[in-house]
């Protein structure tokens, strides 16, 4: 998709931009992460033992395996070569017990500041020992004495490595990548490097392996996760399969038989029924107040007012809430903005985008796989947009969605951990729990949204009033706005780095994909989201009383965002750009306090 | 003497190895990895398996000596290094002396450490004595008659 290759570049150049000290080399360098023709042959093996005679022994074998093997007795040896030489390897192999250094610990490193497989050895193979490496990341443990058959196939590791990364990438895009900058901004050299390789290679490994992986890229395979992440692919045959059976007569159990996806339950596909029933209530709602909005498909909506609800409660949430129930609720408005943010860029925080959402317009489109929705999202985003230009903050995405799980969750822990998140992070997003835990939004991480997240002025009638409108919203809006509110909430959660916040304001081009990865992000993070109660919070936050004025404009956007919700993986993108953070600011500036408002007026405001 | 003869002898004196439970499938292992790069890469790793195994052997011997208290933590490192050191050459018997060396680690039991490094040392020696005069007939017999398999 050209979005996604763009965001990457600039991405890129952000990346470059705000870490000076980062060569272009790295990234151009060939061995980045690109395999070569003959792989697994060439595989570049760090071998790493206090003991000499095994030393030798596995440089042996692995010379045997036609790898290029570089041997080191020392961990903090072996960590120098690692730093030296960035990229310069593609598997290490380190023994567990090393005088100068716990091999567990040169296992962390090596994850957090090269994202490098690591494989650990011992003679002991304890269970404990083994449950320990793998606790800190081994991808996988051999006990000696090793066999040549266990180091013939050491390659999968790092080309599972590689496959998950550029998955990941696709659907982070520039998420991820900023993320990771952000982090790499707090830390040293070493994590900035390590960023943006990740960056790089998971965008070779990307344009490698083409498209969208059909199953969830993120899951099933990972390990913490346990709810399903509703991919775009797998939305879209969600819907199909409904399509086909008809919305009227639809069921789990049909729909399940017809999408044909082997690791999905009943459950799976009818909480994601239900969620998908109160999207198309609302979007549906919000068609029939809307005579102007182009495409949207006709439904049985109820009332328009869940749209506007949903917005104005999410942005007022955001405001007041730290949970993600503001997110949660506003899903369409809040996510689209906070999608476009730079966030998608690479910062899960949505917050920056905002000035990118402008931009993104297009970027959504491309995004779009369904061209009216694209349309209809065009409209609104050029009308809505505008104002978000001037601006480059949403307020909107402040808010600090607990759900986000993923992106939160994982800039929290790297902010927190010295490295670890690292690991996490690198885990990449499918590894990132998506729990209901709520975090702290940190206010610092951008700008426009600190200023709004830091005074959430969200009346209490305001939110009884959402409540009481939009309760079908919540759900839904969950699970599609997850995305969103993900980003956001990872942007609120995650302290903006100086660095993250500048990428943010850079292109919009990432933003698309962000969205998409948010998108995914966000399907994920409903699902560990205590979605109702959430979306009932926001939806009391939301507060009907401002909307009046924009609830057209929310309700256009509203649908807007609807519809890419619809399709998944469109929505996310989508939804930020047609969100219009003008409408939004305008329900919820009279709930934030000036500094938002200064924030929000500029931006989001729509006329 | 014959070199027929030899040769034969090279290889009774291998198998009597295993028969004897001496040595594991990991010394079949190396004897794979022996090409025309390294035609002396099973020797070569037994030399430096016994350099680095007689260090780890003196420390262990060291530590033993402290009796008040004995320093089980500090020989159970020792001894798992040592263990891995012997792996690497497939010495059987002898890992199987470090494995019981440290039960009584673990146990606390410093007797039992006493007596098992003992035999232990015995098994070590033995097996050290074997190989070298195995490789010495094997050296003049040519150094395709130690591999046992193809590479």
């Amino acid at each position: 998709m050209i979005i996604i290759t763009q965001p990457f570049f600039e991405l890129t150049a952000l990346i470059l931009a705000y870490s000076p000290s980062l060569s272009l080399t790295k990234m151009d360098n060939g061995c980045f992460s690109s395999p070569r023709r003959d792989f697994p042959a060439g595989l570049r093996v760090l071998v790493v033992d206090d003991d000499p005679t095994w030393l030798k022994i596995l440089e042996k074998m692995l010379k045997k395996c036609n790898y290029e093997v570089t041997t080191c007795c020392l961990a903090r040896h072996a960590l120098n070569l690692l730093r030296e030489r960035k990229d310069g390897y593609d598997i290490v192999i380190s023994d567990v017990n090393m005088p100068d250094m716990d091999g567990f610990k040169l296992l962390e490193h090596v994850g957090l500041e090269m994202d490098l497989p690591v494989i650990m050895m011992s003679v002991d193979g304890e269970t404990s020992r083994v449950m320990k490496g793998v606790q800190h990341g081994a991808c996988d443990y051999l006990l000696k004495p090793i066999r040549m058959k266990e180091l013939r196939n050491i390659w999968q590791h790092v080309f599972r490595k590689r496959i998950h990364e550029a998955k990941e990438f696709e659907s982070f895009e520039s998420f991820e990548s900023i993320h990771l900058m952000r982090n790499g901004s707090e830390l040293s050299d070493d994590g900035n490097l390590f960023a943006i390789e990740d960056v790089s290679s998971a965008k070779k490994r990307k344009d490698a392996d083409g498209k969208h992986n059909d199953k969830e890229c993120l899951d099933p395979s990972s390990t913490k996760k346990a709810r399903v992440v509703w991919s775009v692919d797998l939305h879209q045959k969600f819907v199909k399969a409904v399509n086909q059976i008809g919305f009227d007569k639809v069921g789990p159990k049909k729909i399940l038989d017809l999408m044909n996806v082997p690791w999905l339950t009943r459950e799976n596909v009818a909480s994601h029924l239900q969620k998908y029933r109160l999207y198309l209530s609302r979007i549906q709602k919000e068609n029939n107040q809307r005579s102007s909005s182009s495409g949207m498909k006709p439904s049985d909506f109820p009332s328009k007012d869940q749209g506007s609800f949903g917005f104005q409660n999410s942005l007022n949430k955001q405001q007041n809430d730290v949970s993600n129930d503001s997110y949660n609720y506003s899903d369409g408005s809040l996510q689209v903005g906070n999608v476009e943010t730079k966030s998608h860029e690479g910062d899960p925080h949505g917050i920056v985008s905002q000035s990118t959402i402008a931009k993104k317009g297009r970027l959504l489109t491309g995004n779009i796989a369904d061209t009216n929705m694209r349309d209809s999202l065009r409209v609104g985003l050029n009308q809505h947009f505008a104002p978000l230009e001037s601006e480059g903050n949403h307020p909107v995405f402040n808010c600090s969605m607990p759900t986000q799980y993923s992106w939160t969750e994982v800039p929290c822990m790297q902010l927190k951990e010295e490295h670890k998140s690292y690991v996490h992070l690198e885990d990449s997003f499918s590894k990132l729990p998506l729990h209901g835990k709520q975090h702290p939004i940190h206010v610092d991480q951008s700008q426009s949204v600190a200023s709004i997240n830091s005074t959430p002025s969200i009346t209490e009638e305001e939110v009884a009033a959402c409540i009481e409108a939009k309760p079908l919203f919540t759900d839904y809006k969950n699970d599609y706005a997850s995305s969103i509110s993900s980003i956001g909430n990872a942007v609120d959660s995650f302290p903006i780095q100086p660095g993250s916040l500048i990428m943010n304001d850079q292109s919009s081009e990432p933003i698309s994909t962000i969205n998409s990865g948010l998108k995914t992000q966000g399907y994920n993070n409903l699902s560990f989201i205590s979605d109702l109660e959430l979306y009932q919070r926001n939806l009391l936050l939301g507060g009907e009383a401002n909307t009046a004025p924009l609830d057209e404009d929310l309700h256009f956007y509203w649908l807007q965002g609807e519809r890419y919700n619809m399709n998944f993986g469109l929505q996310h993108i989508g939804m930020p750009e047609y969100y219009d953070p003008g409408l939004v600011s305008e329900a919820a500036t009279h709930l934030y306090d000036s500094n938002d408002y200064s924030v929000i007026e500029q931006g989001l405001f729509i006329a | 003497m014959d070199k027929n003869q030899s040769r034969r002898q090279v290889a009774s004196m291998k198998q009597s190895l295993f028969d004897q439970g001496l040595l594991d499938e990991q010394f079949i292992q190396l004897e794979g990895l022996q090409d025309d790069a390294n035609p002396n890469f099973v020797e070569e790793i037994v030399t430096l398996h016994y350099r680095d195994s007689s260090r780890l052997i003196s420390s262990i011997e060291q530590a033993l000596k402290e009796r008040n208290p004995m320093d089980f933590n500090k020989l159970d490192t020792l001894m798992h290094q040592f263990k891995g050191s012997s792996s690497s050459i497939g010495a059987k018997k002898v890992k199987a002396e470090c494995n019981l060396f440290r039960e009584y680690c673990r146990a606390g039991n410093a007797e039992g450490c006493v007596r098992s490094f003992q035999q232990l040392k015995k098994e070590y020696v033995a097996l050290r004595k074997k190989l070298e005069a195995y490789f010495q007939l094997a050296r003049q017999v040519g150094p395709q008659e130690t591999a046992c398999r193809s590479k």
